[in-house]
């Protein structure tokens, strides 16, 4: 018996018993869309994680205080403790001490109210440095960023991100004009290049005034402490001994042991890491509860064939009567239910596509689909078809033509 | 078997043999009957089933020889084993004990596919409950045997047409089952049974669920078939389709009874009773 023959024979029977071939096709369906959504959900969003980060620049260090490692940690220590100077910083922008390292902006953050134009909006205002430009891979629309002679002066000038001029300014241009922050009015020299939310938060809403500015009006009171060091390597290429460098120069004026650190140093790299580890993490549990219905929906086929078999015990003794070997029985079988799984799959992969493409306007969340997902899903399916149709045709072969006609 | 056409013997079936003869034909000529020439040959055969500790005997030490071209009818009350004996003949079942040798090939020796291989080859089935598969056409069902024989697609559906033809409903092939009368349900199973050119055709009581029009209609295919030179035994436990027969056996318990090894039955025992 050809294969062809078979597949007719098989397509024969399942279109014979047309509601339970379809109930059964629907629990694979159901099962691969499952899979693909949860997945594809879940590497939409490490993609997502991952560019974000990427935003941040790729020979970006960021140093903050706390002494974790960890992600959680590094988030934890934040602007909690004070172990970060703007000594620190201006040591780590020595060449001769850190000879990778082409830039460092000292940064601290405060959420404050900002009233321009008789309108109020609360944003994080960052003291920082000129540096804070190039290291975070920033560039200006309008105006200026301030200068280095207006940090050492303290002056009272501002650099506007897009969202939060918006918000004081509507569409008029924001520089030149006056935002009062705290009861201090800051002179608005430069717009911001938008950027979009990274890690951080939304890049286009902040107000970045001069250190030393911030430091006299929204400081805690010790003066030189800052929340973030952003540290810029060379190339991408030396970035692990800019990373030493500012790991031992710290460790030594802080006069502490790598054990007892009271600062991490994150890379883009090891930020993205644990930033997608968080999400893959998720993405597994998801997947595997929507494996799980694929598993059932598997199930399902074998539930089917089985009773199909012993429904089917006359027929398979006629054909045996009539010349069918065990092999090809086994075979007709076999491809019966791997024919119910693969139909299953197409279809799922179709209702996972359509769901691709719907679902990142109703959650929010971008969806991954990759052919290489597609096709995974359709082995998959045809696999469970075949591991389900295993059993079942083994016993339909192995039935005794005699028995199986005898069965009345 | 890749005969052409109906009447074309099969491979072993030697050519004087082959042509149409009569039953008396068959009963005075093959006095000598050199053993091999035997198509069915049993020795001893016995069948016991066993379910649980319950032992039944459904065959004891029957010894039967037939040979080609023979036209055997097997008549017993029900009960007695007549469809255990087709089975194994047929090579459905195997012997518990005893042997069983099919155109000189031992049957005990073969293994399952080996067994399909023959019943695809050299047997024809008709049954008493037609078993013919619901959701395929008449046609469809005819050419079966041919699918399993591996035969190509346009030429099985000629031979299944043909052979439809053969049993006069040329008009029904694209009928299912369940748009036929039992009388052209079993004409249908009679052509899927011939489609192959088989040397032996077996009967367990083929007209056993038809009325007496239709049991002429399929005696008259059987006795056709066994004029073209195929050997064909019919189970019944009616004497008058009985009578169609060259010789008569008789099983009772298991046992049979009449139609020993004795290949030549001087007359048709038929209507002794
Ligand atoms: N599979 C089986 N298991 C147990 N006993 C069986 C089986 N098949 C047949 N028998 C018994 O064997 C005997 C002969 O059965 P069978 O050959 O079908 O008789 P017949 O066809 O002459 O009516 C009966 O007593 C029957 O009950
Ligand atoms: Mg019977």
């Amino acid at each position: 018996m050809s294969w062809w023959e078979t597949v007719r024979t098989a397509y024969d029977a399942i279109r014979t018993r047309r509601m339970r071939s379809a109930l059964t096709v629907l629990g694979i369906l159901i099962g691969i869309a499952a899979v693909m959504l949860t997945v594809g959900l879940g590497q939409g969003a490490q993609q997502q994680v991952a560019s974000q980060i990427d935003k941040l620049g790729s020979n970006l260090l960021v140093v903050t205080p706390g002494s974790t490692t960890s992600f959680a940690g590094l988030r934890g220590g934040r602007g909690s403790a004070t172990t970060l100077t703007t000594g620190d910083a201006a040591m780590l922008a020595d060449p001769a001490i850190a000879p990778d390292i082409a830039a460092v902006a000292p940064a601290s953050t405060s959420q404050q109210s900002l009233v321009a134009n008789g309108t109020n909006w609360t944003t994080s205002v960052v003291g920082t440095t000129p540096a804070w430009v190039s290291v975070r891979a920033r560039s200006i629309d309008q105006g200026r960023f301030f200068t280095a002679t207006e940090v050492t002066n303290a002056s009272p000038v501002a650099v506007i991100g897009a969202t939060t001029a918006s918000q004081l300014f509507g569409s008029r241009s924001p520089v030149g004009s006056t935002v009062g922050v705290g009861g201090v009015q800051f002179t608005i020299i430069g717009l911001l290049n938008t950027e979009g939310s990274t890690i951080g938060g939304d890049q286009d809403d902040q107000l970045v005034i001069p250190s030393t500015t911030f430091a006299n009006d929204f400081g805690n009171g010790s003066g030189a402490s800052v929340s973030t060091i952003y540290v810029e390597g060379k190339s991408a290429d030396t970035l692990s001994a800019a990373y030493q460098e500012t790991s031992n120069a710290l460790l030594s004026t802080h006069g502490v042991s790598a054990n007892s650190a009271d600062f991490t140093v994150s890379s883009q790299a090891s930020l993205v890491q644990t930033a997608t580890s968080t999400a893959h993490i998720l993405t597994v549990l998801l997947g595997g509860i929507a494996a799980i219905s694929l598993l059932v929906g598997g199930i399902g086929v074998m539930n089917i064939m089985l009773v199909s078999v012993t429904e089917r015990i006359r027929e398979i003794g006629l054909r045996k009567a009539l010349g069918a070997t065990p092999s090809v029985i086994l075979r007709q079988f076999l491809v019966e239910a791997s024919m119910l799984g693969l139909v299953g799959g197409v279809l799922g992969l179709a209702l996972g596509f359509v769901g691709a493409l719907t679902l990142p306007s109703i959650l929010g969340q971008p969806v991954s689909m990759s052919m290489l997902a597609a096709g995974l899903a359709l082995v998959v399916s045809l696999v469970i078809g075949v591991v389900a149709g295993v059993y079942p045709a083994s016993r339909a072969a192995r039935l005794a033509p005699i028995d199986a006609l005898r069965s009345e | 078997m890749t005969n052409g056409p109906h009447g074309i013997p099969p491979a072993w079936v030697s050519a004087d043999e082959a042509g149409p003869h009569t039953p008396t034909d068959t009963t005075t000529d093959d006095s000598a009957g050199a053993d091999d020439t035997a198509i069915l040959d049993l020795v001893d055969v016995g069948k016991t089933y066993r379910s649980g500790s319950l032992e039944v005997e459904a065959l004891r030490g029957v010894t039967l020889r037939v040979e080609r071209g023979d036209y055997l009818a097997v008549m017993g009350p029900s009960g007695s084993g007549k469809s255990t004996l087709m089975h194994i003949l047929g090579c459905l079942d195997v012997p518990t004990t005893g042997t069983y040798r099919l155109a000189g090939h031992d049957v005990g020796a073969m293994d399952e596919a080996r067994l399909a291989h023959v019943r695809n080859k050299e047997i024809g089935f008709v049954f008493q409950q037609f078993n013919l598969l619901p959701t395929l056409s008449a046609w469809r069902n005819v050419e079966l045997p041919l699918v399993y024989a591996g035969v190509p697609a346009p030429e099985r559906k000629a031979r299944a047409l043909e052979a439809l033809g053969r049993v006069g409903l040329a008009d029904r092939v694209e009928h299912r089952p369940n748009e036929l009368s039992g009388g052209q349900q079993q004409r249908v199973s009679v052509a899927r049974a011939l489609v192959t050119a088989p040397s032996l055709i077996l009967a367990d009581e083929p007209t056993g669920n038809l009325d007496s029009t239709s049991t002429a209609d399929v005696l008259a295919l059987l006795r056709e078939l066994h004029d073209q030179g195929r050997t064909i035994v019919l189970i019944t436990h009616e004497h008058d389709v009985a009578e169609q027969a060259a010789r008569v056996a008789r099983i009772f318990d298991g046992q049979l009874t009449e139609g020993d090894h004795e290949p030549t039955l001087a007359s048709p025992g038929v209507g002794s009773r």
